[in-house]
């Protein structure tokens, strides 16, 4: 990873990825927001162009405004800053399960080409994994109930892989008829933002399919971290390169992150 | 009614091995001084209940306490991976762990349940995930009047549960605020109960947002000062950070004297 430079102009395609999955979020949004970029990316978008979007965190924190990241979802300013703080079983049964969350806000250390997401195991079996990751939390009630899902995760051959080792939270399962059948009623990961470009799922067979590619980025390049053959829109896009403001903006708020 | 006793007393009388043991705190108000002393006191094969088994648990899990963890995750929040809690999975290091691996949703409703002393919990949620093939507590269930098929997890009713909270009154009467978690939830749901205070205070005086639990439903209370250390207490003291800690400990000393004078003092102001 390339350190980002002090010029606002020049940005590293981690900002990139922020900033896309940033501006995806609108005023008034019901966000369930994952830590991590996910945070990152929400709070960007409060502090820049949707200073009303609802931040949900599953501690309980509602309606959240810190004016500064949250070190985790445990993060005290959540609750001083939050319009209601509920219990965990509240925030999952009353304001996620009722759904009356507009997107839920994930990332992943494995996606496949139907956008399920592994956060579980890598490698080996389930009670002999080569890699234990730390699992489910609230990830698959939110793949599944909220009305759509928006997940940021850096593009490679390790996170996009064909099939994921473990299925923790559902996108579309093994293809067309899998989120009816198994009666999620949320329309699923619509959105897979990477440091790379933006894919969707294809309309007809609900596989990802690049419709964004990201400033200076090459199609070949998407396809070679990609660990499926890669349909690509036919009219892909560029996305708009972040803008000073949007630069400047994050670099502040991470500067705020009091982990390190 | 509650007893209040000391921390050693408490562990001592409450927690025996093999007990199914659940220490709560939802990335808040974790009892870390209560975990401590259960590994002082060697317990061993202890069933560990924890949505998020975050150091606490990887210190039990590390000193063989554990024999089995039900958990729905397993990470530092914030911070990064729990290594006792990887090597016991990765390579069945100190002993062996099974494990009962949950979504937060499902393990919720399983303490609701649990504290609603029905047999189990109902929601919209595992379907499609993996989960469901290795955890034996979690099923469908049909519902009655729309046919519409639900998960059904087993509910928690932990021997013990186990939580931190600001203060409690002289008659055991608990009162916390900030992140609530599912502390209610473990304390009614488990058959004994322990919760560590910051302090006793002659009366729980209203505070936005606070909970108290009634002296009736605890088994017994133990001060702890600053008993969630190193993580925090809403309106008490804050997680400890890693510049801030270097910056006081270690670019604010001279030397290594230094370095050790202000640890010590860090140490004395807690208890």
């Amino acid at each position: 990873m390339t350190r980002p430079s002090a010029d606002p102009l020049s940005y590293t395609a981690e900002e990139m990825m922020t900033v896309a999955a940033a501006r995806y979020l609108r005023d008034g949004t019901v966000c369930f927001v994952g830590i991590g970029r996910p945070s990152l990316a929400a709070n960007l978008a409060r502090a820049t162009h949707a200073r009303a979007v609802v931040l949900v965190y599953e501690s309980g924190t509602l309606g959240a405004k810190p004016d500064r990241l949250p070190l985790s979802i445990g993060d005290g300013i959540l609750a001083d800053t939050a319009d209601a703080v509920v219990s965990v079983p509240e925030v999952f049964s009353y304001w996620l399960q009722s759904g009356r969350v507009d997107v839920g806000f994930l990332s992943a250390a494995q996606i496949d080409r139907f956008g399920n997401i592994n956060t579980t195991i890598v490698g080996g079996e389930y009670r002999h994994p080569r890699v234990r990751l730390p699992g489910a939390g609230g990830a698959p009630e939110i793949a599944a109930l909220s009305k759509e899902v928006i997940v940021i995760v850096h593009q490679s051959l390790r996170t996009f892989v064909d099939k994921v080792d473990f299925v923790t939270s559902v996108g579309y399962g093994d293809g067309p008829g899998t989120r009816e059948r198994l009666g999620l009623p949320g329309a699923g990961p619509r959105l897979v933002i990477t440091d790379l470009g933006v894919l969707s799922p294809d309309a007809v067979s609900c596989e990802l399919t690049l419709t964004h590619i990201h400033p200076g980025v090459d199609v070949s390049q998407v396809r070679a971290a990609t660990g499926w053959p890669l349909s690509v829109a036919e009219n892909l896009e560029v996305s708009a390169p972040p803008t000073t403001h949007e630069i400047e903006v994050l670099r502040r708020l991470e500067a705020t992150l009091v982990t390190r | 009614m509650a007893t209040i006793v000391s921390l050693e007393e408490a562990v001592r009388e409450l927690i025996h091995d093999g007990d199914v043991v659940a220490l709560e705190g939802f990335t808040h108000l974790i009892p870390h001084a209560a975990g401590h002393e259960i590994v002082r006191q060697q317990r061993r094969d202890l069933v560990l209940v924890r949505m998020t088994p975050d150091i606490v648990y990887d210190q039990l899990i590390g000193m063989g306490c554990a024999r089995r963890l039900v958990f729905s995750w397993g990470g530092n929040p914030g911070v990064g991976s729990l290594h006792r809690f990887r090597d016991a999975i990765e390579h069945d290091w100190p002993v062996p762990l099974d494990l009962e691996e949950h979504s937060h949703a499902g393990m919720a409703a399983a303490y609701a349940a649990g504290a609603a002393n029905l047999p189990f919990g109902v929601l919209r949620g595992y379907a499609g995930s993996d989960l469901v093939r290795h955890t034996s507590s979690v099923t469908t269930i049909s519902c009655p009047f729309t046919g519409e098929e639900l998960a059904a997890v087993r509910a928690m009713r932990p021997d013990v549960g186990v939580i931190h909270a600001q203060r409690a009154d002289r008659d055991g009467n608990v009162q916390y605020w900030g992140i609530p978690g599912v502390h209610k939830e473990v304390i009614m749901a488990s058959q004994r109960s322990l919760v560590t205070v910051e302090e006793v205070v002659p009366e729980l005086l209203p505070q936005p947002g606070a909970v108290v639990l009634p002296s009736w439903v605890i088994t017994a209370v133990a001060v702890a000062p600053h008993g969630a250390h190193p993580s925090y207490v809403h309106g008490y003291y804050d997680r400890d950070a890693f510049r801030a800690w270097m910056t006081r400990h270690v670019t604010s000393t001279t030397d290594i004297g230094g370095y050790h004078r202000s640890v010590a003092a860090d140490a004395a102001g807690r208890t």
